[in-house]
């Protein structure tokens, strides 16, 4: 018992020092341990701070959700002629066809979002920051996700609209659609990071993106097709538990990673 | 303040920095000159915990790099050559955004206090894509110094500045960012590094080739000294 | 310069053998399967060249996350080294599974799991090297393409899983007796010992072209090395 919590405190200690150079997030550890360092933002306010950061200046310009928005809808009407959308068509592809413009738009967003970062320095800036550097990449993943997501809540009804597809509007339709977006934005944001430091940034997002995001993508047109066609739940629950499983793997393996993409 | 010993910078098999030693004592203002291409920039973003050293041991604030690199980033201010600003936001927000950043608890007073002493008070609510060239450079001092750090570092603080932007930035470096602080600067303009700095470290190769006071250099002209260490 | 290692050259002498000793088992030894005929020859290398490609996919990932915690640049060069070798064996995979397909399955290409899982990693591998390509300090890009292909091989099995919530049309050769209508088939000893024989051909291959190429990357940055020196 005495080896145990000798071991136990030898842990925290470590830990300690750790998270005073920044190597492991600090809220993560008992509240009794006090670091020593001067004031530090804590990892959620910081994180908070880039979100609000990002959708004030989104707010006031409104670049990039609504390239990304004229974009969805452009994709939407091109499908629409290609592919014929009648009601005997739609049935079958109205799911692909929505996380097809979600995929591509988002990649445009992906990469104007990160871009900005890079453009004037400040990245530099966030990097100098006495924050964890995964604070970075939450902050970003979450206005990303926060973008998606207006973009996403716009274009569905009209959609629903445009095809008489009410079913877009129940409640685990929309947790599919949640999910899906969650797992994309979180390696689209990891590899935004990536692709805006290379040489050929401005195509290399989508090719690094798709080929990764597959799985969700695909287990996000299954499982929203299936409740399209008016599948139960239970019918779903395959593709459901693989989008679950997805965010968890790729949100850990970013954390994870991050430092080794922004580092230098 | 700033201790480094036997730095070295390898990027591939092309070596920035060979063996460079250096270091500077609290309150010393330190103008690093050199060609392009001797290494100041990699130097400086080692000191700023921006790169890693290869191989060596830095020291700043006394804290260990890379190791105890967010203590020491809570204790450094960088300007460089880019603003590091968001266009879209107001100077205010900006300075809100850093602050939080920066842990800053009481950040309202400390923004006010900021901008008075960069001279855009009265612009505070004006969106940063609306300012010239040298009202971002002095508003990216004041993001430098929101969070009062002991070091600072500038980066070719002068580039894309006009004579009369430059003038006015020199007499905020002066007064607002190098007051009371350890400074390191990397200029290309020598006339206005002569007027600022205490000491001056010639770079040439990745390591300090010479290196010499003010007061020392009273009777030769800065010019001639930069010149002369370079030819050696 | 370095001249080639004798083990090197035996290894060269032995996948030669080896490949020419398979060709036969495949082509001349292994009896004529009853259903399919000649075409189900290229089965033995098909598998081969399969396992190959995915021994250099899992090599590569894992030589990945050793680089991100050693920082050795030799674990760099031998993931890119089993990369470019998966890529090369993949698509051969994939061009021979085709030959198969045609009189097998009366199409070039179906969008099975097993054809479309490879047909997706060959495209991670050719976004790995376009990565690669746009970046210009060895380090970073190292670092980057470590972390694409540990991705990558997080990636492709989830990719497996998923599309096999489609049916599959793919034959599961062995031990699987209900194969046969879907194109599976029962392997007579001959068959086996060509199979096997197949196997251990191309993991011969497989080491050999490694080494290859991981001695190029090696005189690839002695060059590089050489070249620095003569310019300074």
């Amino acid at each position: 018992m005495a080896v145990k919590s000798k071991s136990r405190e030898q842990r925290v200690e470590r830990r300690k020092q750790k998270a005073e150079s920044g190597k492991f997030p600090a809220f993560l550890l008992p509240p009794s341990v006090g670091l020593s360092s001067a004031p530090r933002p804590s990892f959620l306010k910081a994180t908070l701070a880039i979100v609000k950061k990002d959708l004030v200046a989104e707010f006031r310009s409104f670049e990039l959700i609504s390239a990304m928005l004229v974009f969805s809808l452009l994709i939407i009407i091109i499908f629409n002629f290609a592919l014929e959308l009648d009601i005997k068509t739609r049935q079958t592809v109205t799911a692909g066809v929505l996380w097809t413009t979600f995929a591509f738009a988002g990649t445009l967003g992906l990469n104007r979002s990160m871009a900005v970062e890079k453009d004037r320095g400040c990245m530099d800036g966030l990097l100098l920051a006495p924050v964890d550097r995964s604070v970075i990449y939450f902050g970003k993943a979450i206005s990303n996700l926060a973008f998606m997501l207006i973009v996403e809540a716009i274009v569905l009804p009209v959609y629903a609209i445009l095809y008489n597809e009410v079913r877009i509007f129940e409640l685990s339709f929309i947790g599919v659609i949640l999910l899906g977006s969650i797992g994309y934005i979180a390696v689209g944001t990891l590899l935004s990071a990536m692709s805006v430091q290379t040489r050929t940034r401005d195509v290399l997002l989508p090719i690094l993106l798709f080929p990764i995001a597959i799985p969700v993508l695909l287990a996000s047109v299954k499982a929203s097709g299936g409740l399209l066609a008016g599948l139960e739940f239970s019918e779903i629950v395959t593709p459901l538990n693989i989008l679950i499983v997805y965010d968890v793997i790729f949100i850990a393996v970013a954390f994870m990673v991050f430092d080794f993409v922004v580092e230098e | 303040m700033i201790e480094v010993k036997k730095l070295v910078k390898r990027f591939g098999v092309k070596t920035i920095l060979r063996g460079l030693d250096f270091s500077v004592k609290p309150g010393e203002f330190v103008a690093l000159l050199g060609p392009n291409g001797s290494g100041k920039t990699t130097f400086l973003r080692i000191l700023a915990s921006l790169s890693k050293p290869s191989l060596g041991d830095v020291k700043v604030a006394g804290y260990h790099l890379p190791k105890q690199a967010s203590q020491v980033r809570a204790k450094l201010g960088v300007v460089s050559h880019l603003p590091l600003l968001y266009p879209d936001l107001t100077a205010e927000e900006n300075l809100q955004f850093y602050a939080r950043m920066y842990g800053i608890v009481d950040y309202r007073s400390r923004i006010n206090e900021v901008l008075d002493m960069v001279g855009l008070e009265n612009r505070r609510k004006d969106l940063v894509r609306t300012f010239s060239r040298g009202m971002q450079q002095r508003l990216t001092i004041g993001r430098a110094v929101i969070h009062d750090p002991e070091v600072m570092l500038f980066d070719e603080p002068y580039t894309g500045l006009d004579q009369d932007a430059s003038e006015m930035l020199d007499e905020v470096l002066r007064s607002v960012a190098a007051k009371g602080r350890t400074v390191v600067m990397t200029s290309h303009d020598l006339s206005r590094a002569e007027n600022l700095a205490t000491r001056f470290d010639i770079l040439s190769r990745g390591v300090i080739t010479a290196s010499a006071t003010q007061k020392q250099l009273k009777k030769t002209n800065l010019l001639d000294f930069y010149k002369q260490a370079l030819a050696e | 310069m370095q001249s080639k290692p004798i083990a090197l050259t035996i290894l060269d002498i032995v996948s030669i053998i080896a490949l020419v000793i398979a060709t036969y088992l495949a082509l001349v030894f292994a009896p004529t399967e009853l259903v399919m005929g000649e075409v189900q020859r290229v089965f033995y290398f098909h598998v081969g060249t399969a396992w190959v490609a995915l021994l250099g996919f899992i090599l590569a990932s894992l030589a990945g996350v050793t680089y991100l915690i050693t920082k050795n640049m030799a674990w760099d060069r031998f993931e890119v080294a089993a990369v470019e070798v998966s890529t090369l064996f993949f698509f051969i995979t994939i061009c021979l599974g085709s030959i198969w397909a045609r009189p097998a399955w009366n199409t070039w290409w179906t969008w099975d799991v097993r054809l479309t899982t490879a047909a997706i990693t060959e495209l991670i591998f050719i976004a790995y090297f376009m990565l690669r390509q746009g970046i210009e300090d060895p380090e970073k890009r190292a670092r980057f393409g470590a972390v694409y292909t540990l991705l990558g091989g997080i990636s492709a099995p989830i990719t497996f899983m998923v599309i096999r919530l489609f049916r599959t049309i793919h034959p599961v050769v062995i031990g699987n007796p209900s194969a046969a209508q879907e194109g599976g088939f029962s392997m007579t000893p001959d068959m086996r010992t060509a199979f096997f024989f197949a196997l251990f051909a191309f993991t011969v291959i497989f080491i050999d072209l490694i080494w290859h190429r991981l001695r190029l990357a090696n005189l690839e940055d002695k060059v590089e090395q050489l070249k620095l020196k003569v310019s300074m």
